[in-house]
């Protein structure tokens, strides 16, 4: 009945010493928890150069944001500058010079770290949750449920973000971080909606659903066990893209004047007060704001990347 | 001619517990499905779906399996087969028919009943890098069938999965790792212990080795048929492979399209293929004998398989029938759905002109017997042996009765 062949069964296991067919003796803790998959990305995570460096940066930046308003040099509606036409260079005094009103540019960056990361974060939530929520319900529901939904993402898609943004300014008053917030969140959710509902469509015909469905594993143990862990990692990652991308829009819109109110101190309102001041060679006005976003937005970039890799469980650690 | 020498049944007739013939068995068969179809419906719209079709995946399938025994499903890809089984395993809600398990109506069960069916029927998977999920350890994966049904306590629980696992040929040790660091031969192996977890009477092997390496391949195969003895399973085997088909299966239907169209036993198969289009396929399974193989001519079947979801009336092997364009294209083959029916061989087959295929130029070649040789089987022995039992005549002691 058993053919010779069946020898080398043994050397496939890498243990000449397996005999088939139940065993004593073997007394190896097998652990039925699958916890460690866990521990096994953050080694992954851990390994990826890149990614440490972004998140070296990145927690610096918040670190700032957090302590940074204590312990700047000066307070951000003071204006220790003098009020000359155009400013002061970059000095011992004031790092990132000052510009036309005689404020500090330094105090300024530090001060709107929080409000870009806020948006950045809070507006990133706000499409995360609704869109796995509303993309897992689609995908797993099938049919009407499912073509009203993706109909719904298709009309979030065809607003125009800049208008209602331009909307939302007029109609809650310019300048309200929340509003933008909102917006931000409530019309970008279809693009994490879209993405969760591919991955519940394709990972529901897998074998390994079939297979759990054939032991007669429940639709919503299926769903939370086997669909959604395995979905979550391609959106962790464009949700951190999405966050960069928030707080490059949340710039470009305080750029537009139609952001944060001018008052505050951001990063877009920084960059949006150094119009035309490169032109009078004032490059401090602009740089410094503008290298912040853009180390902001690197570093997040690169924690995206290594988180990336470190949650495809294929991936060779 | 037509009248079917009885020596081609003679090997199994003997066995108790089986059954040639659908309805000469007085022991209940395991799983019994009658007239059974699975439609798949196509549908249009934007927001409201309307039903334009189906694919008419199977589409009026009779089958028993008796205790102990296995089947072998095969015909071309999209033929159905898989569908077979899933539906079986009542992975899909039939559209028509029924399916009767040990005795109980499964076809429209739900819920608790169906829960405690499933602890019996257990499926085998083609891929084994796609029916593992890839973010649970092995351990996890074996276990989840016993924490489904409640099995034991965790304590329990863990050694069960350890029996498992070494049971299948892997070290217990292993348990926690996860799916890609095992090899494909490996994964096999857990997706087996996973079937296996629950004791069930049935399973369903999806082309289980298809994916595999041809070393891997016998591996897997005599797993599964030391498992069967020791467990005293019955399989549904489905593949396209015939040559393992043959070693490992006591009985084999053929599909085309949807529809079985012959049943037999296996070794009746091979030697004496009685429906036009199981003589096509058996001509691509080469003979390990030069000599025969030398003298044999492969029938090259013409155009594509028809759609499912559009199938042609009548007989659907009719547009590709080789030995309907010699009969010259009889209309009774487009006209009339041909039944199952029994020959005295024990074949079922579903052609009306069946007759005509044995002893035919066509069914000698493909079975490699010398012409003239008359009867039956003149290579049938040794030499068609297959390749999965090197040291002689197929293993399996109640094969010989």
């Amino acid at each position: 009945m058993t053919l010779p062949i069946q020898s080398s069964v043994a050397a496939e296991t890498g243990n000449p010493s397996i005999e088939p067919g139940p065993q004593e003796g073997v007394d190896v803790e097998v652990s039925l928890e699958s916890l460690s998959q866990w521990q096994l990305a953050l080694r992954r995570f851990l390994r990826h150069r890149m990614a440490l460096v972004g998140l070296a940066v990145f927690s610096a930046i918040i670190l700032i944001a957090i302590i940074g308003p204590i312990v700047a040099p000066y307070n951000p509606l003071d204006i220790p500058g003098a009020r000359l036409e155009g400013g002061d260079p970059p000095s011992l005094q004031h790092l990132f010079g000052t510009d036309d009103a005689g404020r500090d540019v330094f105090t300024n960056v530090i001060n709107g770290a929080h409000i870009s990361l806020a948006v950045g974060l809070f507006s990133t939530l706000i499409a995360g949750i609704i869109g796995v929520i509303v993309g897992a319900i689609a995908g797993a529901a099938g049919g009407f449920t499912d073509n009203l939904l993706m109909r719904i993402v298709d009309v979030t898609f065809a607003v125009p973000l800049l208008f209602l943004i331009l909307v939302a300014a007029v109609f809650f008053g310019q300048g309200s971080m929340i509003a933008l917030i909102l917006v931000f969140g409530l019309l970008q959710w279809g693009l994490i909606a879209r993405l969760v509902r591919a991955q519940f469509l394709s990972l529901r015909e897998t074998d390994f659903v079939e297979a759990a469905r054939a032991v007669g594993v429940s639709n919503l143990r299926i769903t939370f066990r086997h669909i959604l862990p395995n979905a979550l990692g391609p959106v962790i990652v464009v949700l951190t893209l999405l966050m960069a991308s928030n707080i490059v829009l949340e710039a470009f819109v305080s750029f537009l004047n139609f952001g944060i109110a001018p008052t505050e101190a951001t990063w877009g309102n920084a960059l949006s007060n150094s119009q035309g001041a490169m032109e009078d060679g004032n490059w401090w006005w602009a740089f410094f704001p503008g290298m912040a976003i853009a180390l902001t937005v690197i570093s997040i970039n690169f924690i995206g990347d290594g988180l990336h890799d470190a949650l495809d469980p294929r991936a060779r650690l | 001619m037509s009248d079917m020498t009885p020596q081609t049944v003679a090997p199994a007739a003997g066995v108790p517990g089986r059954t040639d013939a659908a309805g000469s068995s007085s022991a209940r068969p395991l799983v019994e499905i009658t007239d059974l179809r699975m439609f798949f419906p196509i549908t249009q719209g934007i927001l409201i779906s309307r039903h334009v079709g189906d694919v008419r995946a199977v589409d009026g399938v009779s089958l028993s399996i008796q205790k102990g025994e296995t089947i072998g499903l095969v015909g071309e890809s999209g033929c159905g087969k898989s569908t077979v089984g899933r539906t079986i395993l009542r992975l899909y809600r039939p559209t028509g028919g029924r399916i009767v398990f040990d005795g109980q109506d499964i076809t429209t069960a739900g819920g608790a009943s169906l829960r405690s069916v499933r602890r019996r029927m257990q499926m085998i998977f083609q891929d084994p890098y796609a029916s593992l999920n890839p973010r649970m350890t092995a351990a996890g994966i074996v276990s989840e069938p016993l924490e489904i049904h409640g099995v034991g306590v965790k304590s329990e629980r863990q050694q069960r999965v350890r029996d498992l696992l070494a049971t299948v040929g892997l070290d217990p040790s292993y348990g926690d790792r996860f799916p890609h660091e095992f090899s494909g031969g490996q994964r096999q192996r857990i997706g087996v212990a996973r079937a296996l977890a629950l004791h069930p009477d049935l399973i369903v092997a999806d082309e289980p080795i298809s994916a595999l390496d041809v070393s891997i391949q016998a591996q897997i195969i005599n797993l599964l048929e030391r498992l069967q003895g020791e467990f005293g399973l019955t399989y549904l085997f489905i593949a396209h492979d015939l040559s393992v088909v043959r070693h490992i299966s006591d009985r084999i239907a053929v599909m085309y399209l949807g529809r079985i169209v012959e049943t037999a036993n296996s070794r009746a198969l091979y030697e004496r293929p009685l429906h036009p289009y199981a003589v096509a396929l058996l001509s691509a399974v080469p003979i390990p004998d030069p000599a025969v193989e030398g003298r044999r001519r492969r029938i090259i079947l013409t155009g594509d398989v028809p759609s499912p979801s559009d199938p042609p009336p009548g007989c659907h092997f009719h547009t590709r029938c080789w030995l309907r364009e010699r009969l010259g294209n009889p209309d009774r083959c487009v006209a009339e759905d041909p039944a199952l029916r029994p020959l005295s061989s024990g074949h079922q087959v579903a052609c009306h002109f069946a007759e005509e295929v044995d002893g035919s130029a066509e069914q000698v070649q493909v079975t490699g017997r010398s012409p003239g040789a008359g009867g039956v089987a003149a290579a049938a022995g040794p030499a068609a042996t297959a390749p999965y039992a090197p040291a002689g005549p197929p293993p399996r002691p109640r094969d010989r009765g």
